[in-house]
Parts: structure tokens; C-alpha cells; sequence
């Protein structure tokens, strides 16, 4: 496929502050559950804004995407009826969604808005409620945004549990990095708590998205130009598309890079996503803001090459009738 | 509501119908018109050429109608540009006609022979041969001798008809069908339809070429071939089918000279002539029947055609008198004995089992599959038939065996094969269309010689004609040509369509003299026309020591931007097809059927663009205001008000009842083919689909060359001029008189001293195997490989690179190679490498293919283009991936021992020897430009053509108001 | 339930491409356009079509086969295309099977060209939606046309009549006659897409000559007192007694 930067940000930036997002929830569970010192609102105030601008970067990536920008007012709606069937549709409800509980978290928090629901001495009932339910927003997107991929079965470089895991950990990973780098600022104390979740998921994410390129290199295609024009004989060689100044097809599913390059855009992204943000979350355990921002800042570059990776990497079974390219 | 919604449901909208000229097949067509917008081409159910169905080209006209490459304005070149460089200054048409008569008005009065017309892919050759006659110039052709002359003289000379417009196979009947060098475009629809209905039925198609693309793509057998050798390949054909017996011998001897004898005294004049019973005196366009057979039975020679009498084919005979005598037959036989299918294994590339396997199948499917029709007919000589029957083997070629020096001889070799095989004009086989069968040769013949040119007078001649002897020859009287492209000359005697390639190079050198107008309508004569584009392209820009044009005056006539408009001193814009009024004449190349004649019209369906004027019209004026006497009355006066009306109402002598129209003639339209002028002919033919077809009676339509009452039909409605028979010539006399000549053995014209090997070699009576001239003079180590080149069937020659549609499909070209030979070069798939011959180099693309002889490199023709020709893009992938092979081919062979500037045609008729260039191939070095080679300055938009849309949202009703054209 | 569909031909079709600029003719100035053009007369031009016409080479020389391969939407039955799209603007009609864009519905998110394994859908850089092949719906439908014309553009253009049109649901059309007698096929049938366009494949007419056909009692030779020469070489009549 031809990665188109409007959905690598989109699906990077939004992975981003669901992931910052589960940071913050996580950490407000533990002191919920007196596993960690309780923050003050403005640490979650600051962290939900933090997150909903990763959130509307991914929206505004989004648009980038329609076919013209002025499609989201006046036909994106649209997208929200076919949540029966479609991944897209559900992404499109999840999204906004997600996006305004973040902020109603923040909001909470800011107001110090209070429900008591148990009667038991919990405070923050009402944003601990709502983070639970953004939780489950949140979880509900990286799977609809994962599955919108994994679930054409054709695109077998996707098609796979592990393209929801790998999303969902991706994303976990680097708003849990940027959450350590948030703390250092914000909250110190909370410095080595983050590190270890972003160095945790890190790994995780690493065995996840490793065994998915385990996977990819072992595929063996299903569809190949026997199937594609229905003869059978071994030797079969395309002399012409039909056009030669290139179309649709042409443009939309080639990423026109050589192997070498892909291949340089897979150790780009395994070292900048994995070894090197795990080595400066190790090295600003305690507390070198340089450090994790720096962590932050190159596992986002990392992700960015690994969802270019993502897409180049998938091979749409329609390339078999265009094999002049 | 959407702008397009609303012109969908409120734009007003029209059907007209016409004639597609999208390519030379001229499919009938319906225009859909939106606001005045052409919506939409279908094609014609009711037309019985194409029958609803339309191709690429066809459903393209749009893009060509609104192309930005249109000529709107008479153009004139500025003072101080060069030719070439494109500059010009819009005219009006009174200044054009201005000059025009001025100068040509001169030449008339003065040598007549200083103006030369000569025309390209137009099919109006019955109008410009009457203004080039009445001009009194003798130079004047169509594309012919570029394009397929052979086909038509090979044929013509042997059977009296050919193939595409002139006949072809009868798909509907036939079991076997054998394809020979026949590219994509050649009777395109028609052709497409009936192959596809043949292999349905269960038809056997075979398809020899040395490439497998189009057609041949769905062939049940593809024979690869090496070019220019299909003649060793079919007179090894004839060899096994003689010899094994497969031949129709009951259709030999009644319909061919098969078993006439002929004169075998070496010592005689008469060597290699028929015995004839007395001398006859006639005009040498039938052949009289008064030749000897000898008979089995009483064991002597008999008058041809004795009651009771069955001649012997084959034998060697002595006639009282003493002369040795052979039957016709019997030397075909001598000739074929070496051509064994081992022989021509080892020429073709094709296996011996290949060879004989192909022969067996083609004389046992026609002797054990034979058809019979309950037809009764009669022949002429009064034989009456229960049935008419045939053997179901056809065959289709076109330019890949035309298209060879040895051509010609190839094509014979081709018809006497269908002859053998009993398989002419008979259910199953060749089917002739109308006007065909015609006379071997047919009556019309040129101008004799220089005095047949005089200022202020007509040309005492046809044009182009159909040489019978040495005698019809346009020749002065030391023998040299009196036309410029030397044609009807002994340089290339039966050149009965021209010889176009050559005008240009020998106008340039002045040879056989100097001309002062060169008038060019239609023929990318800068480009892929030419051989030796390179250098074509600087003789027509080359000045002699006074700084004059060594060609004084360059008129050119197109609708559109080519190459050639660049050179033009004077451009005259043309309309498109859909702007016009046309006719596809019977007095040209019309577009019958197998059952009978059929001609249309062209009728506007869109008003001109600009200032687009007709080529018709502008003949018509021109003519008139040069009071060529077929466009004035005697007076001086004008004649005829426009085209139509002089198409309504020329006859081709007063009261012949013939004009350029056969359908509803007489004072009301009730009479076919022959009538007084209708006024209202032109509605009745809009009325009626734009065509024309008369169906003859099912009895007149086979066996026509013998059939009586077909050939009374077409001599009483003046198809024909005699209702002989015409008999197959598989023994050519007309070949041997010029032989004879060539050998001195004549009273008449014989050929100058260094053409008479030339002509005594070429001139043989039977066909025979010999290597390309070009291929003869080329060193084949040096260059071991066949270059060849094919058009598209989604592009009709250059044309179509400007239609937006058309060009995204063939937007460049590669040079085609076989792997195998692709890396024995040390060249890879997809790069960029060079072929070169003799005469020139190219760089362009290779691609590997598996479908083609890996002694061949082919490409697409005419896709290449000179940057910004046909108002592309200085950019255009067309001029910078695209190339155009012609650089590499020689209008010219080199110097041996005919002469220094022989032309590289077939040495019979002329045709260009397109596909005998001689090849290497190697690899374009690290580093090279990444572009083809030759490149040229990019040629600026003319004045008046439209703009260059960088996009296009085409919808009719919406385009021009949208202000996008 | 109807299921209009095209049958494709690959044992006539000549690779003319007809279809394609029939299509692209009819389609611009209908309800699918203006199918746009970008750069039509400069470097790289390219547009907008809903079908072409595609040149394989299968095996090697000199048993070579080309097969000219004409492909446009194939109107799947269970069509991938339809149910990824989120705003309900890829539909299959339930009246005859078609599936279409709604071009007033479409977001040009592009996902169901995705999903579609064929690459039978061409966004339209110019109206930015995406497009493909209707059946010409605007044609077929049309009371004003005679009914012979109510066929999809490139049916009536296709010099070869190799495109056959109908309802493949109904047992005894032409389409669905043909795909059972000339062995019709489905592209990629691995994914369970039910594409109702079938092609047709190539087929092959041979003769096969037995030796003993070539010559018959009535061979014209024998007119010609041609007789086989006697054999010189001694043969076993020389040597039985």
C-alpha cells in the first residue's frame, strides 16, 4: 500500500493520547488504590489536555485524509450510520467519543466535580467512573482503528490479531513515555512509575510487533496471478495495465520504495520505536527531563516510520494486475 | 441540483447519423449531441459494415473533435522563420486561395508538372485524382506506395481482387482460417466481428507472424515467422500441395490459365507467352480466350475450352510446328520442385513437420470439407450450375507481407496458393466485394510520356493506372521516369499506387528535376510517414547557394498539429469528420460487402470549429478559380456551388450516369448505381443511415470473375467495362512481356541499359523466392536482427496521440526483444538501450516479450512524436519515452549495381520496404540520457489551435461553457 | 433476485480496448461524470476509468500465449467493498445486484477501494469520490432508448461481442448459459467475494489428420499419369519362393 501521512499521523497521534490517557487513568487508579502519592487536579487537568491535543492532531490528520476537508461537516456524519458493519464507521463514533470523555475528564478534574456512588471513602469517584468508561472508549478505538486494517482478509499483512495488539501496545508505549516525560515536569515522584510502564509496554510492544514481522515475512500469498486472471500455467508475465501514465491503482497501492529502502525503514523503526527510547527512560529514571522528552520524542519519530512500514509492507492482492509499475 | 444533473435533465439533445473516421474501416456511426455538445458516438446498429459495434478509436471522436491540436486558421510561416520552426501568421482564406491561385495559376500555364499533390490516409482519392488530371500535373498519388501497394498488385495482377476493401475471407462459411502478416489495424471492425463469430462456430485459426498480439492473440495456433520470409513459406506451402495432390484441379483448369500452354522456344520472341490461336488486337484489359490446352484424351493440343476435351496440368509437350510447350501449371510445379519444405524450414525459422502440417491441413480441409450452396448459376460460357460450391479455407494478410521488397512475389506466391486450393470467390474462401473482380490487370492506365503533360491542359492519362505492357509506362523517351516519385517507371514498372515515399528526397535532389509546389494534404511527411525521418525532416527545410527552398513551396492541408505542419510555407486547416460532407465512393474505395456494392456518405453533424474549411471544398474552390475544366462550365464560370452539389451532380463524362454516388441516383432516386443526378440524393442517403447497399441476386454472388450474369450486371450498371471472364493468372504474361522487354526481345519500350538485369530478374512470371533487396546490401553479422513495426488497434497511425482518451493507453512506446536476445545484448527489461542499422540509431525502452521471433525486435508504430507536435507537452512521455523506429529505416537502398538512389521498395510495384531494415541492438551506457533519441526543438502551438487543458472534466453540455474548451 | 452481471470472453477478445473508451465516452457526460482527466496532453496523463484492458504473456516462446484481460467492477455478491464503507455510500442495489457509489454520500475516505481485491474502484481526483463501473445503470433503465440499447456501453461497443450481459440468477440468460457450458470462472474465488462477473476461457480447435487421409483414389496426380517410380532396391518378392 502507499502510506499516506495523513493516516500515519492520524493512527500515531490518536495511539499517542489514548495511550497518555491510560497513563494518567493508571496512575490515578494506584493512588485510588493508595499504590501511588495522589495528584493534585492539575496534573490531570494539564495531562487530559495533553492527550486531547494528540487526540484533535490525529482529528485534524484525519481530514487530511476525506476526500475534501469540507466533507467533515457536511458528510462526515454519515460515517456514524454504519457501525453495524463497518470498523471505519466504528472508529468515526469511537473517536469523538473518546475524545470528549478525555475532556470531560479533565474537565472533572478541573471542576473538582464530585458523585459519590460507593459509600465507602473513595475520593474522585466521578472522574475514576468516567476514566473507566473512557478506558473502555479508549481500548474500544485502538481496536476499532486496529481492526479497520486487520479486518480486510485479503491484506494479509494485516489481517491478524496481532495488528490490534500491536496498535494497542504501540500506542500504550508511547503515551506512556510521554507521560514520564510529562512527570518529570509535573509530578517527579511519578517519574520511575511511568518509566517502567513505558519501558514494560515498550517490550511488550516490541514482542508483539516482532512476531507480526516474523509473521509478514513467512506469508505465503494467497491470491497469486493465476488466481487473479484465472489461467493456470506458472509462467505468466503482465505486458500491459492498460494505461501508462499511471491511475488510481497505480498510485494508491505501490510505495514506490525499493526493498533497500523498506528494509532500512524496518531497522529505522525497530531501533528508534524500541532499544533507544528503552535506553533513555532507563537513563531518565530519575528524573532527567532532557532525557525522557528526548525518549518521547524519538519513539513518536520511530512510530511514525513504523506505520509508513505498517502500510508499505501490506500488498494488496489488486497489485497482481498491476505488475509494470 | 448539480450543473450535470440539470444538463442531464434539461440539455436538449439530438441523434445524427454519419460515417466514423476514426480509422480507415468507416464504421457507420450515431452522434449524440447534448446543447450542441457531442455526447455521445454509438455505433450504427443499422449499418451493415459494423452493426452497432464501434472500437477504441471510434467512442475516442470526442477528444479528437475538442482536441487542442486542431488548425482553426489558415496559417502562413513568417518571414525569417525557418521551416521547421512552427512560426506562423493567421491569413485569411482569401489571402490563402490568393496565393495559392497565383502561383499554381502560373505553373498551370508553364510546366504543369512543377506542382505536386500528393495525399495520405484520406479517402477521397476519386476527388483529388480529378483536380490533380484536370491540373495536368502527373505527379500526383496517395499513401498507397507506403502503405500496401503490394497487396493490392500482387493480388490484383493475380486474381482481380484483394483483400480489405476489395474482398477478403467469408468467415461466415469458412472451417480453416490462415492469418499471414496481418497487423492489428488492418479491416479492423468487420474483421474483429467475423473472427470472433468464425471461432465460435468452431473454426480453425492459424496465424503466422513473426509477433502474437491482437489477432493473433486468439489464434488456436500461433506459427512464429521471421519477416520477409512469408514467400519461402508459402512456395513450400504450394510445393507439398502439389506435390501430395491437395490442389483443386476441376477449379484450375476452368478458372485459371492453369492449363494453357505456354511457349517454351527459347530462340522465339514469343518465349514464355501462351500459344495462341491467332493474334488478336485488342487493349490488353481482358484476356481473350484463344490460348491452347493439350488435351488427355486425343493426346494434342485443343483451342482452350473444346467441347469434350480435359487438358493435362502437368507434362511437356511439343505442338506440331516444333515449339516446346509447357502448361502453366506445369512450370509452377518446375519452380516449386526447390522449394522444399527442408528449404524453406531453414529461411522461415518454421519446422519442417510445421510446414508440411500446415499444407496438409489446408488442401485436406479443402478438398474434404466443401460446401455446397443450392445456388444455380451460369458461367460464361454458358455452363449452367445446379450449386454453387466451395472449399472452406480462407486466408487474411495485409502489410507484414506487403511491406518487403520481395513483396510482391510473396502476395503472388499467396493468391496462386488460394487459387490451388480452389478457394476463389467461393463460399468458405476469398470473397470479392464490389466493384472487384476487375480485369488483370484493370483498364484504367497513366499518361505515356512527357507529351502527355502540356500547360493549361489536362493529363492525357489517369494518374495512377494499371500498366499491361511495357508500353502503359509514364516514361520520357530515353526511359527515364517523367513523374518526381519515379513511379510507372522502369525503376519500379507497376507502381500503380505511387510511390509517395520517394517524392520528398527526390524533389529535394532534383531528380529526375526540380518542382515548385509541394501540396501535402493529410501525410505526416516530417514524421512517421517518411523513412529517414532525420533526414527528411532537413532536406525539407534545405536551401540551395541562392538561399531558395530547394522545395520553392510547401502547401500543407490537416486538421491538426502535426509534425509536417511545421515545414508548411501555407497551412490550410481541414475539418474533422464530424464537421463535413464525405462520400466513400465506388469510384474510390468504398465499403461493399460480399453480396453486393455498398457506399456512404459523411454528413456534418457539428458545426466547423474556427475557420475550418473541408479539403473538398478547398479543392473545389481552388479548382474553380483555376478553372480546371471538370469545375467550370465553358464559359469560365463556376460550375458547382459547394462539394455537395458537386457531388450530387458531377458525372464522370456528360450523361454517363455515374457519379461519386450509387445509391438513389436518377431524377427521383429510383435507380442503383447508374442514373441521372438526384437533387435530393444527400437526404436520401441521411435519410437512410448514411448508406447505401445494394444486395445482387444470390446467384451473382460467387464465382463473379466467370459468372455471366454478375459480369453482364456490372458491365451493364459500368462496374466494369467488358463482361469477359477473367481468368486466374497463375502464370503472369503481363510479367513476362516486361521480362521480354527488359530482355530486348520487343518492339516497344524497353528498359535503360543498367535496369534491364534489374527488371529481367524481378519480372518473373511465377513467383520466386528471393532475400529483401535491403537485407541482399546489409551486413548480417554486423546486423542480425529484423526490425519491425505494428499500429495499435487503439490508435489509427500518429493521429491519436492527441486524443486524451487514446493517449492513456499508448502513451510511449518500448522496442519489444525477445529475453534470449535481450541479454545475449547485455540488456535488461525496461531499459533503456539502442537499436541502430545501417542508415541511423535510436535509443528507446526495451521490454522483454515471449511473443515475439527472437530474430525480431518489433515496436508500436507512430506512437513516438516530435516534442510538442499535436499540441502536447514539450514534456509529453510520447517525445521522451516514445520514439519512432523510421529513424533507422532508408527511403533509399544503397548504392549497387541498379543505381545510386534506387528506392527501398519492391522493384515490381514500389512498395516501401518498411520492414526489411537489418538491426543490432545494444545497451545505452551508464550515464546516458534518460530520454529517446533523436530529440528536437519543441514545437510551439500554432496560432488558433485551442488551449492546452492541463485538466479535463469532459461533459457535453458543460465543456465549452465551463469555458474549459 | 436479479444479478446483472458482465461475462467476458478471453476466446475472442482481441485486446482493442473499445470497452474502455466506450465506457469513458458514455460515463463522462452520465450520471458517474465528468470522469476527469489530469495533465490529458502533458507527461503522465491519467484519468479516471471504470474498466481497462490488461496484456499477459503466458509461457515462453514459441508456445507463447497473449491474453488481452479486460477488468472493471465485477459486482460481487458478497462484496467486501460494500459493508467497510462508513457512510453507506458503497450499496449493492437489491433489485438487480448492482453495487454503486452514491457520490453524495461518499467521504473519499477511499477504504472501500481497500477492501476491494480486484482494484476495480478509481477515486476521482477531481470530484474526490470514489467511482466505478455502473453497469451504465444510467443506460440500462432508459424507456427512451430502443430496447436494443439498453445495454452497458461497452457491451454495444465491443467489436467481438465478448462481452455478454444479464442476469447470471436467471438459469437460462445468455450469461448464465454460457458460464455453464464454456467453463466460465470467477477472479480470486480464495476470498469468497462471488464476483457475478464471469470470464470465459480460452479455448482451442485443432484437426487432426490421419495419414491415410492425405491421398484419395480421386487424387488429381493420376490425371497427370504420375505414377510412383518402381522401387530399385531388392525386397523380400525377390527372395520368397
Amino acid at each position: 500500500m502507499h502510506p499516506t501521512f495523513s493516516v500515519i499521523f492520524l493512527t500515531t497521534l490518536i495511539g499517542v493520547g489514548q495511550g497518555l490517557f491510560l497513563a494518567l487513568f493508571t496512575q490515578q487508579s494506584y493512588s485510588a488504590a493508595n499504590l501511588l502519592p495522589s495528584q493534585g487536579s492539575d496534573f490531570y487537568v494539564t495531562g487530559s489536555l495533553l492527550a486531547l491535543a494528540f487526540l484533535v492532531g490525529g482529528l485534524i490528520a484525519a481530514v487530511g485524509h476525506l476526500g475534501k476537508p469540507s466533507y467533515m461537516f457536511t458528510r462526515a456524519w454519515r460515517g456514524i450510520t454504519q457501525w453495524r458493519t463497518s470498523w471505519l464507521s466504528r472508529e468515526l463514533i469511537l473517536m469523538p467519543l473518546v475524545m470528549g470523555l478525555v475532556f470531560l475528564y479533565g474537565a472533572f478534574h478541573y471542576f473538582g466535580w464530585e458523585i459519590r456512588f460507593l459509600d465507602y471513602n473513595l475520593a474522585n469517584q466521578l472522574t475514576l467512573l468516567l476514566g473507566t468508561i473512557t478506558t473502555a472508549a479508549v481500548f474500544g478505538l485502538f481496536i476499532a482503528t486496529a481492526m479497520i486494517y486487520a479486518s480486510i482478509k485479503f491484506l494479509q499483512e494485516w489481517a491478524c490479531a496481532l495488528t490490534v495488539v500491536n496498535y494497542t501496545l504501540l500506542g500504550g508505549a508511547s503515551g506512556f513515555t510521554l507521560a514520564a516525560a510529562y512527570a518529570a515536569y509535573a509530578a517527579p515522584e511519578l517519574v520511575g512509575f511511568y518509566v517502567g510502564w513505558a519501558i514494560i509496554l515498550t517490550i511488550a510492544a516490541l514482542i508483539s510487533r516482532g512476531g507480526s514481522l516474523i509473521r509478514n515475512a513467512r506469508i505465503k500469498h494467497k491470491s497469486t496471478v493465476q488466481t487473479a486472471i484465472g489461467v493456470r500455467h506458472p509462467q505468466i508475465q503482465q505486458k500491459s495495465m492498460g494505461m501508462m501514465g499511471g491511475s488510481y491503482n497505480t498510485r494508491e497501492y505501490f510505495h514506490g520504495a525499493t526493498a533497500a529502502f523498506l528494509k532500512s525503514v524496518k531497522w529505522i523503526f525497530l531501533v528508534l520505536v524500541f532499544p533507544v527510547p528503552v535506553l533513555l527512560l532507563w537513563l531518565g529514571m530519575d528524573g532527567g527531563k532532557g532525557l525522557l522528552v528526548a525518549a518521547f520524542v524519538i519513539q513518536y519519530i520511530g512510530l511514525v516510520f513504523e506505520r509508513w512500514f505498517f502500510f508499505a509492507q501490506a500488498n494488496h492482492p489488486q497489485n497482481l494486475y498491476y505488475q509494470t509499475v | 441540483m448539480t450543473d450535470t444533473a440539470k444538463v442531464i435533465a434539461e440539455g436538449r439533445t439530438e441523434v445524427k447519423n454519419t460515417t466514423c473516421y476514426m480509422c480507415a474501416c468507416r464504421c457507420g456511426i450515431r452522434v449524440h449531441l447534448r446543447d450542441g455538445e457531442v455526447r455521445y458516438i454509438q455505433g450504427n446498429p443499422d449499418h451493415p459494415l459494423n452493426k452497432g459495434i464501434i472500437c477504441a478509436k471510434g467512442s475516442s471522436g470526442i477528444m479528437k473533435q475538442y482536441s487542442p491540436a486542431r488548425l482553426t486558421k489558415p496559417l502562413k510561416r513568417k518571414e525569417g522563420a525557418d521551416r521547421g520552426d512552427a512560426q506562423f501568421e493567421e491569413i485569411s482564406w482569401d489571402e490563402a486561395f490568393d496565393i495559392l491561385e497565383e502561383r499554381l495559376g502560373n505553373i498551370r500555364a508553364t510546366d504543369p508538372k512543377k506542382f505536386a499533390l500528393f495525399t495520405g490516409r484520406d479517402q477521397m482519392q476519386a476527388l483529388t485524382g480529378l483536380f490533380a488530371k484536370n491540373f495536368g500535373t502527373p505527379n500526383y498519388a496517395a499513401h498507397g506506395g507506403f502503405c500496401s501497394v503490394n497487396m493490392a498488385a500482387g493480388m490484383i495482377y493475380t486474381i482481380g481482387g484483394s483483400f480489405w476493401e476489395f474482398g477478403g475471407p467469408d468467415l461466415e462459411r469458412s472451417k480453416l482460417l490462415i492469418m499471414i502478416g496481418t497487423a492489428e489495424d488492418h479491416h479492423s471492425n468487420p474483421l474483429k466481428a467475423e473472427l470472433s463469430k468464425f471461432k465460435r462456430n468452431g473454426g480453425r485459426f492459424i496465424s503466422i507472424n513473426p509477433v502474437r498480439t491482437g489477432y493473433s492473440a486468439i489464434a488456436d495456433e500461433w506459427v512464429p515467422i521471421k519477416p520477409g520470409t512469408d514467400g519461402a513459406l508459402l512456395l513450400a506451402i504450394i510445393h507439398e500441395i502439389i506435390k501430395t495432390g491437395l490442389y483443386d484441379r476441376d477449379f484450375l483448369v476452368n478458372y485459371s490459365n492453369s492449363a494453357e500452354l505456354v511457349n517454351l522456344d527459347s530462340g522465339s520472341s514469343e518465349y514464355g507467352m501462351f500459344v495462341r490461336a491467332e493474334v488478336p488486337e485488342e487493349e490488353g484489359c481482358f484476356d481473350p480466350q484463344n490460348k491452347l490446352w493439350w488435351d488427355r484424351n486425343s493426346g494434342k493440343a485443343v483451342l482452350s475450352r473444346t467441347k469434350g476435351s480435359d487438358p493435362r496440368l502437368l507434362g511437356d509437350f511439343q505442338l506440331p510446328d516444333g515449339t516446346k510447350v509447357k502448361p502453366a501449371f506445369q512450370l509452377l510445379k518446375d519452380r516449386v520442385a526447390q522449394y522444399t519444405p527442408e528449404w524453406a524450414a531453414n529461411i522461415t525459422g518454421i519446422p519442417v513437420e510445421t510446414i508440411r502440417r500446415l499444407a496438409h491441413e489446408m488442401g485436406i480441409v479443402a478438398r474434404d470439407e466443401k460446401i455446397e450452396l443450392p445456388i444455380a448459376w451460369t458461367d460464361v460460357w454458358d455452363n449452367e450450375h445446379k450449386s454453387v460450391t466451395g472449399n472452406p479455407v480462407s486466408f487474411h494478410a495485409m502489410r507484414g507481407l506487403a511491406a518487403h521488397s520481395n513483396g510482391f512475389h510473396t502476395i503472388r506466391a499467396l493468391s496462386i496458393l488460394m487459387s490451388i486450393l480452389g478457394t476463389i470467390d467461393r463460399p468458405g474462401g476469398f470473397r470479392h466485394k464490389a466493384p472487384f473482380p476487375r480485369p488483370i490487370p484493370p483498364c484504367p492506365k497513366t499518361a505515356r510520356g512527357p507529351e502527355d503533360v502540356q500547360p493549361n491542359t489536362p493529363l492525357n492519362g489517369m494518374p495512377l493506372g494499371w500498366p499491361a505492357d511495357p508500353d502503359d509506362l509514364f516514361v520520357n523517351e530515353d526511359g527515364s521516369p517523367v513523374r518526381i516519385d519515379k513511379a510507372f517507371s522502369w525503376e519500379h514498372p507497376l507502381s500503380v499506387h505511387g510511390m509517395m515515399q520517394n517524392v520528398i528526397t527526390n524533389a529535394w535532389r532534383q531528380d529526375p528535376y526540380a518542382i515548385d509546389t509541394l501540396f501535402i494534404f493529410m501525410a505526416n511527411m516530417a514524421w512517421n510517414s517518411s523513412m529517414n525521418t532525420d533526414q527528411v525532416r532537413k532536406m525539407l527545410n534545405d536551401k540551395d547557394e541562392s538561399g531558395e527552398y530547394k522545395i520553392p513551396f510547401l502547401v500543407v492541408a490537416d486538421a491538426f498539429q502535426s509534425e509536417m505542419v511545421a515545414y508548411a510555407d501555407l497551412v490550410l486547416p481541414d475539418t474533422t469528420y464530424l464537421e463535413r460532407h464525405d462520400v466513400i465512393s465506388m469510384l474510390d474505395r468504398p465499403i461493399s460487402e460480399y453480396d453486393g456494392p455498398v457506399d456512404s456518405v459523411r454528413i456534418p453533424v457539428v458545426p466547423p470549429m474556427g475557420e475550418c474549411k473541408p479539403f473538398q471544398e478547398v479543392l473545389i474552390e481552388l479548382g474553380t478559380r483555376l478553372k480546371l475544366p471538370v469545375f467550370v462550365r465553358e464559359d469560365g464560370s463556376r460550375k458547382y456551388r459547394d462539394y455537395p452539389d458537386f457531388i450530387t451532380n458531377f458525372e464522370t463524362a456528360p450523361g454517363s450516369g455515374i457519379g461519386f454516388l450509387a445509391g438513389w441516383r436518377g431524377k427521383s432516386g429510383e435507380k442503383d448505381m447508374k442514373g441521372e443526378p438526384n437533387p435530393d440524393q444527400w437526404k436520401m442517403y441521411e435519410k437512410n443511415n448514411c448508406v447505401y447497399q445494394y444486395h445482387l441476386p444470390k446467384s451473382y454472388q460467387y464465382m463473379r470473375n466467370w459468372n455471366q450474369g454478375y459480369l453482364q450486371w456490372a458491365q451493364k450498371h459500368s462496374l466494369t467495362r467488358y463482361d469477359e471472364p477473367i481468368n486466374i493468372h497463375i502464370y503472369s504474361e503481363v510479367l513476362q512481356k516486361f521480362r521480354l522487354a527488359a530482355q530486348g526481345k520487343t518492339q516497344g519500350k524497353q528498359p535503360p541499359k543498367h535496369l534491364r538485369k534489374r527488371v529481367e530478374t524481378y519480372f518473373d512470371p511465377l513467383p520466386y523466392y528471393f532475400e529483401p533487396l535491403e537485407s541482399q546490401l546489409s551486413d548480417k553479422h554486423k546486423y542480425p536482427l529484423n526490425a519491425v513495426t505494428q499500429r495499435p488497434m487503439a490508435m489509427y497511425h500518429s493521429w491519436d496521440s492527441q486524443n486524451s482518451w487514446l493517449r492513456q493507453i499508448h502513451t510511449y512506446n518500448f522496442l519489444y526483444v525477445h529475453p534470449q536476445t535481450a541479454r545475449a545484448a547485455g540488456i535488461t527489461d525496461e531499459a533503456w538501450m539502442w537499436v541502430e542499422s545501417m542508415h541511423g540509431k535510436v535509443r528507446c525502452l526495451c521490454r522483454y516479450s515471449e511473443a515475439v521471433e527472437p530474430g525480431t525486435v518489433w515496436t508500436w508504430n507512430a506512437i513516438g512524436k516530435a516534442a510538442g507536435a499535436w499540441n502536447l507537452d514539450g514534456s509529453a512521455n510520447e517525445s521522451k519515452q516514445g520514439f519512432l523506429l523510421n529513424h533507422v529505416i532508408s527511403e533509399e537502398l544503397p548504392a549497387h549495381e541498379a543505381g545510386e538512389h534506387i528506392s527501398n521498395s519492391d522493384p515490381v510495384t514500389g512498395q516501401a520496404g518498411w520492414y526489411d531494415v537489418r538491426v543490432r541492438i545494444y545497451p545505452a551506457a551508464e550515464g546516458e540520457d534518460k530520454f529517446t533519441f533523436p530529440q528536437y526543438d519543441t514545437m510551439p502551438a500554432s496560432p488558433g489551435t485551442p488551449k492546452r487543458r492541463s485538466k479535463q472534466s469532459y461533459f457535453a453540455g458543460l465543456f465549452t461553457r465551463k469555458g474549459e474548451f | 433476485m436479479t444479478q446483472l452481471a458482465l461475462v467476458i470472453d478471453l476466446n475472442v477478445c482481441v485486446g482493442c480496448h473499445a470497452c474502455v473508451t466506450s465506457c469513458k465516452q458514455w460515463n463522462t457526460s452520465g450520471q458517474a461524470g465528468p470522469m476527469f482527466d489530469d495533465n490529458p496532453y502533458g507527461k503522465d496523463p491519467t484519468g479516471t476509468f471504470f474498466n481497462r484492458v490488461q496484456t499477459y504473456e503466458i509461457g515462453s516462446y514459441p508456445n507463447t500465449e497473449t491474453l488481452h484481460f479486460p477488468k472493471s467492477c465485477l459486482h460481487c455478491e458478497d462484496a467486501p467493498c460494500v459493508p467497510v464503507c462508513p457512510t453507506g455510500a458503497s450499496h449493492k442495489r437489491a433489485e438487480d445486484g448492482i453495487v454503486l457509489v452514491d457520490y453524495d454520500k461518499c467521504i473519499g475516505c477511499k477504504y472501500c477501494s481497500w477492501a476491494c481485491p480486484y482494484g476495480a474502484r478509481e477515486f476521482d481526483e477531481q470530484q474526490k469520490v470514489m467511482k466505478k463501473c455502473t453497469l451504465c445503470v444510467d443506460r440500462i433503465y432508459d424507456q427512451s432508448l430502443d430496447e436494443r440499447d439498453r445495454k452497458p456501453a461497452c457491451v454495444l461497443a465491443c467489436p467481438t461481442s465478448a462481452r455478454l450481459y444479464g442476469d447470471v440468477h436467471d438459469p437460462d440468460s445468455e450469461v448464465s448459459v454460457a458460464i455453464r457450458e464454456r467453463g466460465g470462472y470467477q477472479l480470486m474465488p480464495e476470498w469468497g467475494t462471488k464476483p457475478a462477473n464471469h470470464y470465459l476461457p480460452r479455448r482451442k480447435t485443432q484437426i487432426n489428420i490421419h495419414d491415410d487421409e492425405l491421398t484419395r483414389v480421386d487424387n488429381p496426380l493420376k490425371k497427370e499419369d504420375i505414377r510412383h517410380e518402381t522401387s530399385k532396391d531388392v525386397s523380400l518378392d525377390d527372395w520368397l519362393m
